[in-house]
């Protein structure tokens, strides 16, 4: 066994194995999930749902694989802002292209 | 100060300690990372933008995607993830003979997905289902739209294949590292970085896997 960490911000202590093998274990479910319901056929749903788990096995992989949730709060803060500014990318493409011909066009135009 | 450089030769002059000196490699590889954010993101844009412009021709075309293999792949590169954490953890203790194998069963599987990837753009090629002049595609109204999808399939995956490789050339040089015990329990930050690009990687691959291959088969 190493020693635990003696350092105030020495953050990087050792996972057990059985932790990387139960985030595998999820993360395979969630394929075989994500397989299986695009069969169905849910309309609009398959989207939402295939959508979802991805955002929940990407955000498995960044927390446990990432050892984000180990790393310090300036780290975390680095992470979040790359998901968020690629949120932004897309609600604001989407907002723009899907509110397209909701308006009649301004007298002016 | 001074007993700590003795102590620990990789620990550089202007940090305070190697715990400071790993969570600043930490963040530095971060923001790279979030640069690679920002380029992937650039093409999943535009998959956002032509999927709802052209949702019918992009159902289409999606049923040509080969889910068993897409499949497969995402369980290879989900495993080669835990083989990745199981190296750094290896590494983390100092033991050097499992590193090596940890290293080399994510390069392992690293080969096995470019290889499956190799079968399906094959696949591809035989149905003439890449974009340009030799395109060809059953249903004649959706000839123009469907290529764009297939031209982001290949831009995507090609893209996503290109940091595979680039991954596999980062694991060769970290086995070689380790079998000339370069790393120990107190300096590793290779394989930690290393391995931060690898589970990227995957990261990409989980969400390019819905998009490409599940969404919009069911469409009729």
């Amino acid at each position: 066994m190493t020693p635990e960490p003696t350092d105030s911000h020495v953050s990087h202590h050792v996972v057990p194995v059985w932790k990387y093998l139960a985030v595998f274990a999820a993360l395979i479910t969630l394929t075989v999930t994500t397989i299986l319901v695009a069969q169905i056929d849910l309309g609009e749903y398959n989207f939402i749902v295939a959508i979802t788990i991805a955002v929940i096995k990407g955000s498995l992989v960044v927390w446990f694989f990432m050892h984000v949730n180990q790393s310090n709060s300036l780290t975390r803060l680095f992470v979040g802002a790359g998901f968020f500014w690629m949120a932004i990318l897309l609600v604001f493409v989407l907002s723009d292209y899907l509110s397209r011909g909701w308006l009649p066009r301004p007298i002016w135009w | 100060m001074t007993l700590a450089a003795h102590a620990e030769p990789n620990l550089k002059h202007h940090f305070d300690d190697s715990a400071q000196q790993l969570d600043s490699s930490t963040l530095g590889m971060w923001v790279f990372l979030l640069t690679e954010i920002m380029f992937f993101g650039g093409m999943f844009g535009a998959y956002t933008v032509y999927r709802n412009l052209y949702p019918e021709a992009f159902a289409s075309a999606s049923r040509f995607m080969n889910v068993v293999m897409g499949g497969t792949n995402t369980a290879v590169l989900i495993f080669s993830s835990l083989t990745m954490a199981l190296a750094v953890r290896s590494a983390q203790l100092g033991r050097k003979k499992q590193l090596i194998f940890f290293l080399s069963s994510t390069l392992f599987l690293g080969c096995v997905f470019l290889t499956i990837k190799y079968f399906e753009y094959h696949e591809k090629w035989v149905d003439h289902h890449i974009p340009g002049p030799g395109f060809r595609f059953d249903e004649p109204q959706y000839f123009h739209q469907a290529q764009i999808l297939f031209f982001l399939y290949f831009a995507m995956t090609g893209m996503h294949a290109m940091h595979m490789i680039v991954g596999a050339g980062l694991l060769t040089t970290l086995i070689v590292m380790a079998a000339h015990d370069r790393f120990s329990a107190k300096w590793y930050t290779p394989v930690e970085l290393i391995g931060l690009y690898w589970h990227f990687v995957d990261i990409v691959w989980i969400f390019l896997f819905p998009l490409l291959y599940l969404i919009g088969r069911t469409h009729t």
